[in-house]
């Protein structure tokens, strides 16, 4: 850590782990009552509970990547942020929005569009704070040295502003209303969300295993730009039965296929970097969570979307646990696990002190990544059977989740292993640190002269 | 990567090619927006109980158990074709009066049984709820869901 400022994204990881904490726990919860259905029923219905789910996912992601951005900017731009202090209020805002939205969840306040609950002064206060972080680190960015990382960063960012925009527009017209909630939905997930990935990933390269820049920046544009290029009219693959024209059936299958593309070249990317470069960096943890979070990526997101995105198959899976398996790898793979790489990677310089061998946080890498997989192939395995009894032989919807009842207790198990590699991947990053033994003199020492 | 493939072709490729497939997305966008509007939804048919409905819709939640055109949670029924499972094609008064009697008997308490909380709607909502489902049902979904179980 070079520049004093960097620190602020110490409070970013700190709150992004802590509503981290909390969607493991509801999401626990959520899958014990899927199980046990009686549960809660009447204090904390399933919707509440679902609700509370994703947003704390979403919310804790964005926490995560604007504490990457304040870590990585400067430097990158090789200089202090422009405002350390509107950083930290803008944190205190969007932490207070985002408990204000939980409690306010608890109490049955909210709206009804599917991850869009936050009642309007929310989504508005939302806005503000994406204003002041873009104005921060855009100043930050122009006095400084521009890279290709920082560029693509902004432009990720500056899309992620722009496309909530459209949460303010609700037509009463479902089809148009889901038309164009895509546009926050996908074009987050499977479109700007990937620059920032892609650059923190390209980042976290650069420093650890100090290939040459100029080789980085130009996979990082090869990435990126295969993400957009298939992404953007991968849209398709949302538009195939809302109502929207047959047309999309055609477009949505050939682009969201190629969807998998940049998750392929995100894998030899980050491979073919540490391959290369043949230096070991201390941080193990963080090459780690790098290195798997692009193979998970490339799984969750690639393998799992190409799974059920082709017209065809999708209008047999659409809406079924196959969806919900693919949703929690994906999630977990590219988003979830590149903000654990970028926390692993900066908390020892943020703490103050060296990187030590981080066996507790690898332990935590092996239970989560192997918890999630799990999770998913019992979902998948769930949704193949639900989409054979419902689809194909028309079985009423009730009866068939009881046929995959199994399944489900499968996935509180997996959740469960996942909740357990938490609580030690928490302790890893805010616990004590196990410190080396330094091979120098210790400071207190002084030289007798 | 080749020494000719340099960073600025590179980064050209990605500039203008996103504008491109950005620009071609936002066209194709507004087609649909008017086959939406003029073809596949009916147009005179969304009333002001149909839009009234769609907010008891989302006051609620629904979309966090149920999925509505295959999309939201997948805890509890399909509910784009509901109107159609409860016969309302054919006798529109009988699957209001259903669903009202549904409504009122939630929670069922039943153990082991996935539970729908009691929303305490009026008669009214519940006629506005009708409507939204009753329009939904009705909206080119490319003849999804294959089945009527949804």
């Amino acid at each position: 850590m070079k520049y004093e400022s960097q620190k602020v994204a110490l409070w970013y990881f700190a709150a992004a782990m802590a509503l981290f904490g909390v969607q493991i726990l509801v999401g626990l919860l959520a899958g014990a009552v899927y199980v046990l259905p009686n549960l809660l029923s009447e204090l904390l219905p399933f919707n509440i509970l679902r609700m509370i789910h994703t947003n704390a996912l979403i919310v804790w992601l964005l926490i995560g990547f604007f504490g990457a951005a304040y870590y990585l900017i400067p430097e990158e731009a090789e200089t202090e942020l422009h405002s350390p202090k509107l950083a930290l209020i803008q944190l205190g805002l969007f932490v207070f929005g985002a408990l204000a939205a939980v409690v306010g969840y608890l109490f049955r306040i909210h709206e009804g569009r599917e991850f869009l609950e936050q009642p309007t002064w929310i989504k508005a206060a939302i806005v503000v704070v994406a204003l002041m972080f873009l104005y921060n680190v855009t100043l930050t960015v122009i006095k400084g040295r521009r890279t290709v990382i920082t560029n693509i960063l902004l432009v990720g960012m500056w899309g992620i502003a722009v496309f909530f925009l459209f949460s303010f527009y609700n037509p009463s017209n479902l089809s148009l209303d889901k038309m164009y909630w895509w546009y926050i939905v996908h074009l987050w997930v499977e479109g700007v969300w990937e620059l920032v990935l892609a650059s923190i990933l390209a980042f976290l390269m650069i420093k650890m295993t100090g290939v040459d820049r100029e080789i980085v920046e130009k996979w990082l544009y090869a990435i990126v730009g295969l993400a957009l290029f298939s992404g953007i009219l991968g849209t398709g693959h949302h538009y195939y039965w809302i109502g929207t024209p047959g047309y999309w059936q055609w477009i949505g299958s050939v682009f969201s296929a190629l969807e998998v593309a940049p998750f392929f070249t995100m894998v030899v990317f980050a491979f073919m970097m540490v391959w290369k470069s043949g230096r070991r960096h201390p941080n193990k943890a963080a090459m780690l969570w790098s290195l798997g979070c692009s193979v998970f990526a490339f799984f969750g997101a690639g393998v799992w979307g190409f799974l059920h995105t082709l017209a065809p198959i999708n209008y047999y899976t659409h809406g079924t646990q196959v969806t919900a398996a693919h949703g929690h790898l994906a999630f977990f793979g590219a988003y979830a696990m590149i903000n654990f790489a970028i926390i692993t990677y900066a908390m020892p310089y943020l703490r103050g002190h060296r990187p030590y061998n981080q066996v507790l946080n690898m332990w935590s890498f092996w239970l989560m990544c192997g918890g999630m997989a799990f999770m998913t192939f019992v979902l998948t395995v769930a949704g193949v059977v639900q989409t054979h009894l419902q689809r194909v032989l028309g079985m009423d919807y009730m009866e068939v989740q009881s046929q995959i009842a199994l399944f489900y207790w499968m996935r509180l198990g997996a959740g469960a292993i996942v909740a357990a590699g938490t609580v030690l991947f928490l302790y890893s990053i805010f616990g004590p640190a196990r410190e080396e033994q330094p091979a120098s003199i210790p400071a207190d020492y002084q030289p007798a002269e | 990567m080749t020494e000719r493939f340099t960073k600025a072709a590179a980064r050209n490729i990605f500039y203008g090619g996103s504008l491109f497939f950005f620009t071609a997305f936002v066209g194709l966008t507004a087609l649909s927006h008017s086959y939406i509007v003029n073809t596949s939804t009916d147009k005179a048919g969304l009333t002001d109980a149909v839009a009234r409905g769609k907010h008891v819709w989302e006051r609620n939640a629904c979309i966090n158990c149920h999925t509505l055109l295959g999309e939201g949670a997948y805890f509890a029924p399909e509910l784009g074709n509901v109107w159609l499972r409860y016969g309302g094609d054919k006798d529109h008064d009988g699957a209001v009066a259903a669903l009202k009697a549904w409504m009122a008997a939630q929670p069922s308490g039943i153990e082991g049984r996935r539970q729908m909380p009691q929303f305490n709607l009026t008669e009214k909502e519940v006629e506005d709820l009708a409507a939204f489902l009753e329009w939904t049902s009705r909206i080119n979904t490319q003849s999804w869901p294959p089945k009527l179980s949804g």
